[in-house]
């Protein structure tokens, strides 16, 4: 018997408890950032858009194969002896010429593992975020300048065929 | 209502000259159509209120878009979405008893407002059995509610309605006998007779009488949560659990009947409440500053917003601890409080 | 498992791979007399992605965003797990430095999973309140980890040998002002949701796990906890320099019902919160110096081998089984789930439970279908 006044006492009190702390919140500060007017910067650390400065880029393929989805794919030719020689920002000099330099974004899973092997820190992470396209063939960025000279050769890799253009 | 005849014959000079039966009938009409909108106004603005209080409670924002300032234009938005709907029926439902579930609910829910008395002057109709008529009119939307869950021929709405049934059922004793406990006092079932033995300042009001019409008004209110399947009670609409309960099949403007016939019969019990509990439209002083309808609505307003702080506060009850909270709780409380009641007024 | 026959009034009832409370794609099939379950049979596969099969495709490394998307909540805990199995097999001592990292996001991760529990069981059982104020701190645990690596939900922070990423200045600032602002918003929530007599009336008699078979189904984590075992790894064997922390091991007590109860397994993750943010006081306090990235061998390349790493993730003993055969790919990676374990525990949970009991049980189990189906 008196277990059962105790639970209907119970009751009222934690109802009673639980709404003051929502009355609590009602009365205070919104947290809300209403986005399109209101937008926060990101942190310099973010993984958001990929970037490749493709002038830097000396063709090395390490961010090809550090890529867990293989999403970059990348065709190179060497430069002929007779051709200037060229150099990256940081001295390095380019030995090779990137015809072909695609990342498809649609792809990536934003994990960052390609730009820590670039030896000329040429492909990075942007703080870029509101990049969404209208159709699925914008998601692949093509970054490379040159045209080859020689016709390409047949890729037998599977995994890192060159795109239907 | 005959304030509205005495205005119409007093000012409208060819008023006379029409027929007896349409000299009563024109403001039968005009009342029940200024209390429908009124009610249907309210309704309206009672969403937008439950989606900016809800967000505070929330420490967010709510509608801010529509209409400029916070979104108060987004019931209409919403209505006008709701009215471009695409109909659906499913193949295997029952069509006719299909379309009739919103109307019940709908009628139910707004039929009732006739009996409440805005203000002294102002009720659509002073039935001399007025309580018992709202208290009988809610209760068709049960058949609505449990119409729509049979004929979805869905299992989660039929759940619904089952438990819909169950709850609304069983809590209308216990709101029926609170409703009693004020009733011995005044002795009539007219709404304005029950408004009127509560004249003369805030002592008066049957909430502060005696400590049993005291409790009887924490005990309408929780019956009353539950008539309305609100949180805590709102299981035959279970949202986490049964997706949507007895509304699951329903969409357009036929839901737009439940969703409003909702908040309908959230500012009914209100009123309700405050009619038999909080003393109507007379004021907290002796002599009454402000007009008796403003009072009334801050009134029905404050229990509605009560209403919406413990929707967002609570958990909700399983089925069987609803039935038992009902018969085995809240049942004897209004058995001891009605015995109480009857003894204080023999005295 | 199919469902035999049914006379009578028994109806299969099908809570589907789309329902706003399985926390995630799960078909729960029930077979009800009324409101009362006979059976449950969990469906499970409709999030499987191959994880294992990806894993011997690619180097080390690369594991490890996969390993983040198993248990995308609590990804810090998932590479954490895989680092230390790989480090074992390879022989590698990383610095303290790097180990007293690795404790404070696996801590700060641990707050954030337990509060995405909680908040969506309150859900669940029918407030929806909580959850907004629990993700408010969520988003604050999110951005101190957007600050640090760059990434909100998956993270890629823990790597073989070290962590991808230095803390930057100001961390340990900003970080014990998310824990003092973090203390009075626990006990808020113990005074909206933990003992609301409501739910504990919905939690507190349902869902029984009792000892003897939670250890026959292998439970760990705080599901065994709830039910009264003492047992937890950063305790019992302690990996990555937890054996150096002042802290006590949540268990459940039984206190408004059986033991092992849905509000004993729910309790218990509100109590590891708070013994969460003791350890983090202690990281914070005595972060030692030292290079982060100095150990991370050039080549990933383990010599022929076997071995199991397991460290207590918030949802109970992640396992990693890595078969290596001396190549820089691993042969065979085999993860040991705790979801997966406790789930199918559901039907031994679940007897003579109500369709909304089975709600309230599956929510405090607290499972995330990305784990269960890799």
């Amino acid at each position: 018997m008196g277990r059962y006044f105790k639970d209907i006492f119970d009751s009222v009190w934690t109802i009673l408890l639980g709404m003051k702390v929502t009355i609590k919140h009602f009365m205070g500060r919104n947290k809300t950032l209403q986005y399109p007017n209101e937008r926060w910067t990101l942190p310099e650390r973010s993984r958001m858009r990929l970037f490749n400065k493709i002038e830097d880029c000396i063709g090395c393929g390490q961010c090809v194969r550090a890529c867990p989805v293989d999403c970059i794919y990348m065709t190179t030719e060497k430069r002929g002896k007779d051709e200037l020689p060229i150099y990256a920002s940081d001295g390095t000099p380019i030995k090779l010429r990137v015809t072909q330099f695609d990342i498809d974004m649609s792809l990536c899973c934003y994990c960052n593992l390609c730009t820590y092997p670039c030896p000329t820190h040429c492909l990075l992470m942007t703080q870029e975020y509101e990049f969404a396209v209208y159709s699925k063939q914008e998601f692949l960025y093509r970054f490379a300048k040159d045209k080859p000279l020689a016709p390409p050769k047949p890729v037998h890799h599977a995994s890192h065929a060159a795109p239907v253009q | 209502m005959d304030a509205i005849f005495v205005w119409l014959s007093g000012n409208i000079a060819a008023y006379a000259r029409l027929p007896e039966s349409l000299q009563r009938l024109i403001p039968m009409v005009l009342a029940c159509l200024i209390c429908l909108t009124a009610a249907l106004l309210f309704v309206l603005m009672a969403t937008w209120g439950e989606r900016k209080i809800a967000a505070h409670m929330q420490d967010r924002l709510g509608p801010m878009r529509v209409g400029g300032w916070h979104g108060w234009a987004q019931p209409l938005a919403d209505g006008v979405k709701l009215l471009l709907k695409e109909d659906i029926i499913p193949a295997e439902a029952d069509r006719f008893l299909f379309r009739m579930a919103p109307v019940l609910v709908f009628v139910g829910g707004f039929a009732a407002f006739a009996v409440i008395p805005f203000t002294s002057s102002f009720i659509a109709a002073d039935l001399n059995i007025g309580i018992l008529y709202a208290v009988a009119i809610t209760a068709l939307g049960v058949v609505g509610i449990i119409m729509a869950g049979w004929s979805s021929n869905n299992k989660y709405a039929l759940y619904g309605g089952m438990r819909a049934a169950a709850q609304i059922v069983s809590y209308e004793i216990p709101s029926v006998l609170a409703i009693l406990t004020v009733i011995i006092h005044v002795g009539s079932l007219s709404m304005q007779e029950i408004v009127l033995a509560q004249q003369g300042g805030v002592w008066n009001w049957f909430l502060f009488r005696n400590p049993f019409t005291f409790l009887a008004f924490f005990v309408y209110f929780l019956a009353s949560l539950a008539e309305v399947n609100r949180t805590p009670f709102d299981i035959p609409e279970a949202e986490s659990e049964l997706v949507a309960g007895y509304h699951t099949e329903y969409s357009g403007m036929r839901f737009a009947f439940f969703y409003l016939a909702e908040y309908a019969n959230m500012l009914l019990v209100s009123c309700i409440a405050t009619t038999l509990f909080l003393g109507g439209w007379s004021g907290f002083l002796s002599q009454p500053l402000l007009p008796g309808a403003f009072l009334f609505l801050i009134k029905a307003m404050f229990l509605v917003f009560v209403q919406m702080w413990l929707r967002w506060t609570l958990p909700r009850l399983r089925v069987d601890q609803l039935l038992h909270m009902c018969w085995k709780v809240l049942l004897p409380i209004a058995f001891v409080l009605v015995m109480g009641s009857g003894i204080l007024a023999l005295k | 498992m199919q469902v035999e026959a049914y006379v009578g009034e028994e109806m299969v009832l099908n809570m589907g791979p789309q329902h706003p409370s399985t926390h995630g794609v799960l078909r729960l099939e029930l077979e009800t007399d009324g409101e009362i379950v006979k059976k449950v049979i969990p469906h499970i596969g409709y999030l499987h992605r191959c994880f294992e099969k990806h894993a011997e495709n690619v180097d080390y490394p690369g594991v490890v965003p996969y390993t983040d998307r198993m248990d995308y909540v609590a990804s810090m805990n998932n590479s954490f797990g895989y680092a230390l199995a790989v480090e074992k097999l390879m022989k590698i001592e990383v610095n303290e430095r790097v180990k007293t990292l690795r404790v404070i996001m696996a801590e700060l991760n641990r707050i954030a999973s337990h509060l995405l529990a909680v908040a969506t069981y309150g859900m669940d059982i029918g407030t929806f309140t909580p959850f907004l104020h629990c993700f408010i701190e969520r988003e604050k645990v999110l951005d101190l980890f957007e600050w640090t690596c760059g990434a909100r939900l998956l993270y890629n922070y823990n790597w073989v040998g070290g962590v991808s990423h230095d803390i930057p200045d100001g961390f340990v600032e900003k970080a014990k002002q998310f824990l003092r602002e973090f203390e009075p918003v626990l006990k808020e929530l113990n005074e909206l949701l933990s003992y609301n007599k409501i739910f504990i009336n919905r939690t507190a008699a349902v869902g029984i796990l009792a000892v003897d078979v939670a250890l026959s189904y292998n439970v760990t984590g705080p599901n065994l906890r709830g039910s009264g075992v003492k047992w937890d790894l950063r305790k019992d064997e302690p990996y990555s320099g937890y054996e150096k922390y002042d802290f006590d091991v949540a268990v459940g007590d039984g206190r408004f019902g059986p033991l092992g109860s849905c509000w004993d397994r729910y309790f218990v993750r509100v109590w590891e919160m708070a013994e969460s943010l003791k350890i983090l006081h202690q990281a914070l306090d005595h972060l030692p110096e030292g290079d982060v990235q100095e150990k991370i061998p050039k080549k990933v390349r383990p010599q022929k081998g076997e071995c199991y790493g397991r460290s207590e993730a918030p949802r109970g003993e992640l396992g990693y089984y890595i078969v290596s055969d001396g190549t820089g790919n691993p042969y065979r990676i085999k993860v040991k789930s705790p979801c997966f374990t406790v789930l199918s525990a559901l039907p031994a949970m679940a007897k003579g439970a109500l369709i909304a009991d089975i709600i309230a049980i599956l929510g405090s189990i607290d499972i995330v279908l990305g784990e269960i189906d890799r």
